[in-house]
């Protein structure tokens, strides 16, 4: 803000740095509380619930357990117990793997990451691309991208996989077929798990630029004597990322959701793959720390989309926070 | 996923586009809608064979007139087995849809129209289950309940309701700060009139449209489930089980998952079709 | 049709007497496809602008104004189909160009180049995520115009010469961080930006405050004055009063008069520019109608004026916003008189749309109370108000809004008659065809939905349903200004009737001094949350006491004295009852 004295800009930034502490927080904190429940709402023995039942546990492991979830004690306890190790990071030790929750998890994540990190920068050029030629256009290509885009939302992410596996590894063997390393076991995965994300943004983003399109300074803007390509790069664009920031939420739950699967099909391994053992395994403390970490991840996403949204525009910025 | 709901629904109207209503490619979706249908009430029509039948001269059999879709691993008629699980993977679909619906409408009207104190609560609680991907909170009505048909059909409802109750309560926020709503007050009429003849009413209008296009989504989250292992498990004929099944013979009988996948494909496509087109119409009768 | 270059006794010519004109249209027309063949919306339209010449081109909603002014610099629309016998520019050194037949490549040349175009709402006009520096310099970069490194310094060159103060400061600001009057030369300043000899603007001040419009108008007179030719499209005859050497009047897309400024407004030879003229409201129409000849009944006067239908006692309305509080209203006392039309005008912001709303009960004060008939009103708990609430209707600038969009014309009307007890399902059917007919509208419309019918016959819909409940005061809140002239004619005469026949208490809020003198009593001139003055029209009007009404006056753009003052038709009387009577009974399209 031009004009206001350093030390209040200063102060507003520290109430809503405080401010989104506190929106994190308390986000961890219903998390917990959620998979608190979860656990406390399936019948059965509390130890075998948490070990999974089909996990060996002897005494010793048996009293561990007791005492750490302070089993033994009043249900109140044992939230406020469970809480406070939650929001400390600890979520104990993974039955499945015998390693600590948080190991099992960072090290899932290395190749989900990068599977992610390819589909977005896929998905990110690819809705871009379809959005910036056809939008506003009358005549053919939008409406056969705009089909294609619906018929792509519309279609398991799985079909992508099973198609590209049958297609490319099996018949063409241009890619390794299941699992491998390096970039060529790459490609096929995020290629899949791109689709449908590319799909979603080139909506948004269509619509973002059509309705900039249809402002008066578009009009205001091709009167001074500004061509197509610039009006659209250099001004739709930037309300059009407005539009679609605010799709954050979702495209991180098309990405994890969809990694899942994709996983499952390419046989990846990765946070996909960790998530669908613990569930077989029934494997709580490595499926609690997966919650709390992706509900810990949807959030910041969407704080910092926030900021992102008001360095764009600038109307935002004199009422914050 | 509401969100995408939406964004393909086109809550907010296409301006470029003619209405699909007008056009008579609307009625191509209508048509594997329809089969859909005639599937769930009767697979016979289709086939005389039985899903469960067991053809053991006929063990990976390719596509071919005695298979439309060949047969699978234990000689099994693919074709059956898809038209026969349609009636299942519907079910859940629908159920789902059901289960969201209501469950979004109550507890979005209630965080837009309950007394403060409850509707701060219920806007926090709705806020915090959309910081988990849908997905997650399905798997853990699964973990929970176990898995099975129904439990598939509760976990991908109750994995949703949030987000449509985020849908209704903003829809509710919007007809209230509506001049409609002011208007009335202003002639008159008690809350409870304004509730019931302008603000649910016209709150839940979009709904129409999200749930058609839900329904689709359903399907695929259930199938997905399926297809994971974690839904409705084989031998049950179920679209996602089906090709889980097949999953280790994409080299040898790719047909076994790539068909029956481009059957669901297919199927939500046609119904997503359809419910933009339900939205054409909607915003044509609305002017909005 | 007169083609304006063709008079060469205009006014406009000055000393530039003979000078080749900055653009000249020949047979213009402008076509978009239709579903019955074609649609011609501009149908063969000429005009000159000569160097220093203000050229107003005035017509109603549809008249062709615009799409004129956008097919002059190639963007009447990818679907338009454009016709000329010519369509000429003199370019910068005196260059002809032709702008017939041109690809969009060398459209992109003359746009902002040889032709400037302002449009109407700054805020939403300029790109608002760019700041005004980047803005304003932008027709610069377009057309490669200077290096890199002189382009700050002439874009401070260009703020500072359409008077805006601090360039150097505005530059790095966004539009919405500018004042409304600000942001408007901002938007010229980029429209000047590319040293274009034609500035063509279209509707430049019709978002603004008549304060703020003065000083807009200002800047344009003084552009012509530096040889800039300039075409105004405007709806308002007062604003082509003011600056335009030249008055174009358009019609259905043609050009129906045109000719000096003085001579078109004081003897009008084309009856739609009479009608137009005897549209406007102001200090000559008070005693007659708008829509049509003859003089209004005089109101009867309420005999005890010593107590008011409505008081508002020391109302005060405080918003929070996120700088700090905003006082709204801050202390509001009046007293309407039963039958009277009492008037509030005021400039955007000044609080008048909140004291609407306090009287109606929507927006509660924070001190102070409005007694209705003597008795409590604001005060009341909403249960005890609400059976009260039909007789303090509301018609608003936007009936559509105030409309459930699901709703046809018929359960619009029956929505208030619900209310009232006893009432079978005929008697409410009944109801609302004598209510279309007291509007002067077709029963047909009944089974219509009000977003196909016209803005004219929407505002009917709102005063039939507003009349529904039997009110004794009416609230209208800016009723008229998002009419076209002789619709607002219309609509004006329809409320003074009503009025007139049931005894109305009308509590007009605008900010149009035009209406407001036309149609009230008494006035309250308000600002900045307070009342300023208040009086009986006659005395505001003649002798202002406070500065700020002076200076709203100064403002408001005047027409000349009507050279002939239309008496033709004696005075009808109005039979009470009788819709066949009812003034403005003629339909607007």
């Amino acid at each position: 803000m031009p004009g206001s004295p350093r030390s209040r800009t200063a102060l507003a930034g520290l109430a809503v740095a405080l401010q989104r502490l506190g929106v994190i927080l308390s986000v961890l904190w219903a998390a917990a509380t959620i998979a608190f429940v979860a656990i406390k709402a399936i019948p059965g023995d509390p130890v075998a619930i948490l070990t999974g039942g089909e996990n060996i546990v002897d005494a010793a492991e048996r009293a561990a357990l007791v005492a750490r979830y302070g089993l033994d004690q009043p249900l109140a306890v044992q939230y406020a117990r469970y809480v406070a190790h939650a929001l400390a990071g600890d979520f104990g030790q993974s039955y499945q793997y015998r390693l600590p929750v948080i190991t099992v998890i960072a090290e899932a994540a290395g190749p989900t990451l990068q599977l992610a990190g390819a589909a977005m920068v896929l998905a990110l050029g690819l809705g871009l691309a379809s959005a910036l030629v056809s939008a506003g256009r009358r005549g053919w290509l939008r409406g056969v991208l705009s089909g294609l885009e619906l018929a792509v939302l519309s279609t398991p992410v799985y079909w992508f996989g099973l198609l590209l596996l049958v297609l490319f590894s099996f018949t063409l063997g241009w890619f390794p077929i299941i699992g491998g390393e390096g970039i060529p076991a790459l490609v096929l995965p995020a290629v899949a798990l791109s689709l449908p994300l590319a799909a979603l943004l080139a909506q948004v983003l269509r619509d973002g630029l059509e309705e900039a399109l249809a402002q008066p300074f578009a009009l205001t803007i091709r009167m001074r004597g500004v061509g197509e390509a610039a009006l659209r790069l250099r001004h739709a664009l930037r309300h059009a990322a407005l539009a679609a920031s605010t799709l954050a939420g979702t495209l991180f739950a098309g990405v994890l959701g969809g990694s899942i699967l994709t996983e499952t099909v390419f046989g990846r391994s990765g946070i996909g793959q960790i998530t669908i053992q613990a569930i077989r395994t029934r494997d709580m403390p490595l499926l609690l720390g997966l919650m709390m970490l992706s509900a810990l991840a949807s959030v910041l996403i969407n704080l910092s989309l926030d900021t992102l949204y008001r360095r764009i525009d600038p109307r935002l910025r004199r009422t914050a926070p | 996923m509401t969100d995408m709901l939406a964004i393909i629904g086109r809550l907010r109207p296409d301006p470029g586009a003619p209405a699909l209503w007008h056009r008579p490619g609307l009625l191509v979706p209508l048509v594997p809608v329809l089969l859909l249908a005639v599937a769930t009430a009767a697979p016979g029509l289709f086939t005389g064979l039985a899903p469960d039948a067991i053809d053991t001269d006929a063990i990976l059999a390719h596509p071919g007139p005695a298979h439309w879709f060949g047969t699978d691993q234990l000689g099994r008629d693919v074709f059956a087995r898809v038209v026969h699980g349609t009636s299942l993977s519907l079910t859940i679909g629908l159920g789902a849809t059901l289960v969201a619906c209501a469950g979004g409408v109550l507890l979005g009207l209630a965080a837009a129209l309950a007394p403060p104190v409850v509707r701060a609560i219920l806007v926090r609680l709705i806020d915090v289950f959309l910081a988990f991907p849908e997905i997650l909170l399905a798997l853990l009505v699964i973990v929970a309940l176990g898995r099975g048909p129904a439990n598939t059909l509760l976990a991908v409802g109750l994995s949703s309701i949030a987000g449509y109750a985020r849908l209704v309560r903003s829809q509710v926020l919007r007809v209230v700060r509506s001049g409609y709503v002011e208007h009335a007050v202003a002639l008159g009429e008690p809350r409870r009139t304004i509730i019931l003849r302008h603000v649910i009413p016209n709150a839940t209008r979009p709904l129409v449209v999200v749930a058609t296009i839900g329904l689709g989504h359903a399907v695929l989250t259930a199938s997905a489930l399926s297809f994971i292992g974690l839904g409705v498990v084989p031998p049950v004929a179920e679209w996602g089980a089906l090709l889980a099944d097949g999953r280790n013979y994409l080299d040898t009988a790719p047909w076994i998952s790539v068909l029956p996948a481009t059957v669901v494909a297919v199927s939500v496509i046609a119904i997503t079709i359809l419910g933009r087109g339900l939205q054409d119409l909607l915003a044509g009768s609305d002017g909005a | 049709m007169t083609g304006v270059g063709a008079d060469p006794r205009g006014p406009a010519l000055r000393e530039e007497a003979g000078a080749t004109p900055v653009l000249a249209v020949e047979g213009l027309r402008v076509a978009f496809p239709g579903r019955s063949g074609p649609d011609e919306v501009v149908r063969g339209v000429s005009f000159a602008i000569r160097p220093g010449e203000v050229l107003a081109l005035v017509g109603e909603s549809g008249s062709g104004k615009s799409v004129t002014a956008r097919a002059l610099v190639g963007l009447a629309g990818a679907r338009a189909r454009i016709q000329a016998e010519a369509l000429r520019l003199t370019g910068h050194e005196d260059r002809a160009l032709d702008l017939l037949g041109l690809s969009e490549r060398r459209w992109r040349a003359v746009r902002g180049r040889q032709v400037g175009f302002v449009l109407q709402d700054a805020l939403v006009s300029l790109d608002p995520l760019r700041r005004i520096g980047q803005e304003v310099a932008e027709p610069i970069r377009a057309h490669r115009l200077l290096p890199r490194d002189a382009v700050a310094g002439e874009v401070q060159a260009l703020l500072a010469r359409v008077g805006i103060p601090d360039p150097a400061i505005r530059a790095a600001q966004y539009p919405h961080e500018l004042s409304g009057g600000l942001r408007q030369r901002a938007l010229i300043a980029s429209a000047l930006a590319g040293r274009p000899r034609l500035l063509i603007a279209d509707e430049p001040t019709t978002a603004l405050d008549v304060t703020i419009q003065r000083q807009i108008l200002a800047v344009f007179a003084d552009l012509a004055r530096a040889g800039h030719g300039l075409l105004l499209i405007t709806h308002d005859l007062a604003v082509a009063a003011q600056v335009a050497d030249t008055i174009a009047v358009m019609q259905h897309g043609v050009i129906v008069e045109a000719g000096p400024a003085r001579a078109v407004l004081a003897d009008p030879r084309h009856t739609y520019t009479r009608r137009l003229l005897a549209a406007v409201p102001g200090p000559g129409t008070r005693r007659g109608w708008l829509s049509r000849a003859g003089a209004r009944p005089e109101r009867a006067r309420d005999p005890r004026p010593a107590e008011p239908i409505l008081e508002i006692r020391d109302v005060a309305v405080r918003f929070s916003r996120p700088g700090g509080a905003v006082d709204a209203l801050a202390g509001i006392s009046l007293r309407v008189r039963r039958g009277e039309t009492f008037g509030i005008v005021g400039e955007s912001g000044s609080g008048k749309t909140t004291l609407g709303r306090v009287v109606l009960a929507l927006q509660r004060a924070d001190r102070g109370e409005v007694l209705f008939e003597g008795r409590p009103w604001s005060t009341l708990p909403e249960r005890s108000r609400r059976p009260l609430r039909p007789r303090i209707q509301t018609i608003v600038q936007d009936p559509l809004g105030s409309f459930d969009p699901r709703d046809t014309v018929r359960r619009i009307l029956e929505q208030p008659l619900r209310l009232q007890p006893g009432l079978a399902a005929g008697q409410r059917a009944a109801r609302a065809a004598e209510l279309m007919a007291l509007v002067g509208l077709p029963r047909e419309m009944l089974a219509r939905q009000p977003r196909t019918l016209s803005g004219g016959q929407r505002q009917r819909v709102a005063i039939a349903q507003a009349l529904a409940g039997q009110p004794d005061l009416l609230v209208c809140d800016e009723p008229v200004s998002a009419l076209d002239v002789t619709t607002q004619a219309q609509i004006l005469d329809l409320l003074a009737d009503l009025q007139h026949r049931f005894g109305l208490t009308l509590l007009l809020i605008s900010h149009d001094l035009g209406v407001i003198q036309h149609m009230s009593d008494r006035v309250a001139v308000m600002k900045d949350g307070r009342i300023v003055e208040t009086g009986t029209v006659e005395d505001i009007f003649a002798a202002p006491a406070d500065p700020y009404t002076r200076r709203l006056l100064a403002a408001l753009p005047a027409l000349p004295a009507r050279a002939a003052p239309e008496v033709e038709a004696a005075a009808e009387p109005i039979v009470p009852g009788d819709a066949a009577h009812a003034p403005g009974l003629e339909i607007d399209a």
